[in-house]
C-alpha cells in the first residue's frame, strides 16, 4: 500500500517529477498504459470533432475583409446587441429564480415533492416541441395567449412578434421556461449537499430564514452559482433553436442573434466564411467567460 | 408547553398560515407556468381540422379528435411519410449518444481523476473550451469536415456531434462526483491484484452509477432534443430524425398544424418516459452525494 499511496498522496506534481525509467518495468508502466488507453477515445473525439473543426473555422474566418463587411452590416449590429441582451438577461434571471425556487423545493411537504415532478417536465420535454408551442401560443390573435387574455380578462393582447423588444422578450421567456427546471435541480442538489448540522447550529443560535440563507446558503453556493451563470450564458450565446423557432427573427430579422445569423449566412446565403466570421466575432466575449469558468472550477477542486 | 411557547403561539401560527398560503400560491403559479405550453400543444393536436389555436374559454376543446395522432402513427400525410423510420433514427442517435458519452466520459475521468494521469488534466480543461465555441461556429466547419470524413447524410455524423456536446459536462460532473468516493477503495483493490480495468469495472462504475445515470439521461435528452446539427447534417427524408421532420412543417405556409403538434407530442413521449423512469435513481444519487459529502 505504502508506495502507491505515497504517489497518490503526493499528488500530480510528484508523479510528474518521477524519472521516466521508473514507469516501465513495474506496475507504473502498465498503469500508464491503461490510463493512456482509457483517455484515448476521449482525446480522439476531441481532436477529430472539436479541435479540427475549430482550426478549420479559424482558417475559414481568417480573412479580415469579412469583419469589415460585418461591421458595415446593420443586421450584424442588431444581432450582436440581441445576443448580449438575451444572454445577460436570461442567464441572470434564470439563475436567480432557480436559486430561490430550489429553496422552495427544499420544503418537506408531499405536495411540493409532487410539484417538483411536474416542474421537471419542461426539462424533460425536447426543445423543439417546447419552442414550437411557444411560437403558436404567441402567434397573435389566433394564439392561445392573446385569445385567453381576451376571453378571460377582456384584454386585447399585443402582437408579440411585431415589435423587436417584445419578440426578443418572448425568446428569452421561452428559453427560461425550457431550462429553469434544470438549474433549479442543480441548485437543489447544491443545497442538499450543505451539511444539515450547519442549519441546526444556526437554528440553535436563533438565526431566521433570511440569516440562514445569507450566512450559510449563499457563501456555500456562491461558487456553484457563478459557474452555473457562466455556463448558462455560454449556452444561450450558442443556442440556435429558441430564437429560430419562437420569433424566427421576426419582425424583419430584427431579433436575430449571432447563432441564427451565422447559420443563415452560411447555409441560406451560401456564404460560409461570413457565417464563420459572425461566430468568431463572439469569441472575445466567450473566451473570458470560459476562463472565469475554468478558474472557478479549479479553485473548487483545490478547496476539496 | 411552557409559558414562553404559549405567548409566542398566535404570532407563530399567523406566520405559519401566511407562509403556507404563500407557498400554495407560488405552487399554483409554478404549476400553470410549467403546464401551459404543454396544454397548448394538446389543444392544437386535438383539434379536428388543421389546428385552430384560438382559446374559446373552455378548458377542454368541444370536439376533441385523435385524428391527428392516427395520421402520424399511420403515416397518413405526405409530411409524415417516413415517420416510423425517422422515429427509429431518433432512437438510434439518442441511445448511442447516451452509451458513448457514458463510456468515453467515465473512462477519461477515471484515468484523470482516479489514476492521476496528470497530463490529461490539461486535456479536460481544453475540452471545456468546446463550450466557448457556439454550436453555430462549429456547425459550419463541422458539416464540411463530416463530408470529408465520408459521413455526409449519415446518422453517425450526428452521433459524433451530440457526443461531443455532451461529453465536457459529463466529465465535469463525474470528476466532481468521484471526489466523494475514497481513493482507499481503489488502492485496496489494487493490492488484491486487480488491474486498472477491473478497478474501473468493479469499483468505479458501480459507485458512480447514480452520476452515470444522470449523465446518460442528460446525453439522451440532449441528443433527442438537439436539432441544428441534425437539420444540417441529414439531407434525405429517410435519414432525418423526428426533430428535423417537425421543423419541415415550418417551411410550408399551409401545413396541417394539428398533425405537427401530434408529431411533436409523440416525439416528446419517449424522453419524458425515460426521464421520469430514471428520476428516482438520479435523485437518490444527488442526495447520496449530499450525505457523504
Amino acid at each position: 500500500m505504502s508506495t502507491r499511496q505515497q504517489v497518490f498522496a503526493a499528488g500530480p506534481a510528484a508523479v510528474d517529477r518521477r524519472p521516466p525509467s521508473r514507469w516501465h518495468p513495474h506496475l507504473h508502466g502498465s498503469e500508464l498504459g491503461w490510463a493512456l488507453a482509457f483517455v484515448t477515445p476521449y482525446a480522439a473525439m476531441v481532436l477529430a470533432f472539436a479541435a479540427y473543426p475549430i482550426l478549420y473555422a479559424l482558417w475559414l474566418g481568417g480573412d479580415f475583409s469579412l469583419y469589415a463587411a460585418l461591421i458595415a452590416d446593420p443586421h450584424y449590429a442588431k444581432a450582436a446587441l440581441n445576443t448580449a441582451l438575451l444572454a445577460g438577461f436570461a442567464a441572470n434571471t434564470m439563475m436567480f429564480v432557480a436559486l430561490l425556487l430550489s429553496g422552495f423545493f427544499m420544503r418537506r411537504r408531499w405536495w411540493i415533492k409532487a410539484l417538483l415532478v411536474v416542474w421537471m417536465l419542461p426539462w424533460a420535454l425536447p426543445a423543439i416541441p417546447a419552442f414550437v408551442s411557444f411560437h403558436w401560443m404567441l402567434i397573435g390573435d389566433y394564439g392561445f395567449l392573446d385569445s385567453a387574455l381576451w376571453v378571460l380578462f377582456g384584454i386585447e393582447g399585443p402582437q408579440w412578434f411585431n415589435e423587436r423588444w417584445l419578440a426578443l422578450g418572448c425568446d428569452a421567456v421561452s428559453y427560461i421556461w425550457k431550462w429553469l427546471p434544470f438549474w433549479t435541480l442543480i441548485f437543489l442538489a447544491g443545497r442538499m449537499a450543505v451539511p444539515p448540522d450547519l442549519y441546526e447550529a444556526a437554528d440553535i443560535d436563533g438565526a431566521g430564514v433570511v440569516r440562514r440563507f445569507l450566512h450559510i446558503t449563499v457563501p456555500l453556493l456562491t461558487n456553484l452559482y457563478l459557474i452555473c451563470t457562466a455556463l448558462a450564458a455560454i449556452w444561450i450565446i450558442g443556442d440556435f433553436a429558441a430564437v429560430e423557432l419562437v420569433s424566427g427573427g421576426a419582425p424583419a430579422r430584427s431579433t436575430e442573434v449571432l447563432a441564427t445569423l451565422s447559420i443563415h449566412y452560411a447555409f441560406d446565403g451560401s456564404h460560409p466564411a461570413l457565417g464563420v466570421a459572425v461566430a468568431i466575432s463572439a469569441l472575445p466575449v466567450l473566451i473570458p467567460i470560459v476562463v472565469i469558468l475554468m478558474r472557478r472550477i479549479d479553485l473548487r477542486e483545490v478547496q476539496l | 408547553m411552557n409559558g414562553g411557547g404559549v405567548r409566542r403561539r398566535p404570532r407563530c401560527r399567523l406566520r405559519r398560515i401566511l407562509v403556507e398560503a404563500g407557498s400554495a400560491l407560488l405552487g399554483l403559479v409554478l404549476l400553470i407556468w410549467a403546464l401551459l405550453p404543454v396544454y397548448n400543444m394538446l389543444l392544437i393536436a386535438l383539434d379536428p381540422d388543421e389546428g385552430e389555436t384560438e382559446f374559446t374559454g373552455i378548458i377542454w376543446p368541444d370536439e376533441p379528435s385523435l385524428n391527428s395522432f392516427r395520421a402520424v402513427l399511420t403515416e397518413d400525410h405526405w409530411y409524415l411519410e417516413n415517420f416510423w423510420r425517422q422515429f427509429g433514427n431518433s432512437f438510434y442517435v439518442g441511445l448511442l449518444t447516451m452509451v458513448l458519452t457514458v463510456l468515453i466520459a467515465s473512462l477519461a475521468s477515471f484515468a484523470v481523476g482516479r489514476m492521476r494521469l496528470t497530463k490529461a488534466r490539461a486535456l479536460t480543461n481544453t475540452a471545456l473550451l468546446v463550450y466557448a465555441i457556439p454550436a453555430a461556429l462549429l456547425a459550419i466547419p463541422f458539416v464540411r469536415l463530416t463530408q470529408r470524413y465520408g459521413l455526409s447524410d449519415n446518422v453517425w455524423a450526428v452521433i459524433a456531434a451530440e457526443v461531443m456536446f455532451a461529453i465536457p459536462f459529463a466529465v465535469l460532473v463525474l470528476q466532481q462526483y468521484a471526489t466523494i468516493i475514497p481513493l482507499e477503495l481503489d488502492e485496496a483493490a489494487r493490492i488484491d491484484g486487480a488491474s486498472p480495468l477491473q478497478v474501473y469495472w468493479h469499483i468505479y462504475l458501480p459507485l458512480t452509477a447514480p452520476a452515470l445515470a444522470a449523465i446518460g439521461t442528460y446525453a439522451l435528452l440532449l441528443a433527442w432534443g438537439e436539432y441544428l446539427y441534425q437539420y444540417l447534417l441529414l439531407s434525405s427524408a429517410r435519414n432525418w430524425t423526428v426533430a428535423v421532420a417537425i421543423e419541415q412543417f415550418f417551411d410550408a405556409d399551409e401545413a396541417p398544424w394539428n398533425n405537427m403538434m401530434a408529431l411533436a407530442i409523440i416525439y416528446s413521449l419517449p424522453p419524458i418516459a425515460i426521464f421520469y423512469a430514471l428520476r428516482r435513481y438520479m435523485a437518490a444519487g444527488l442526495t447520496m452525494g449530499g450525505v457523504k459529502g
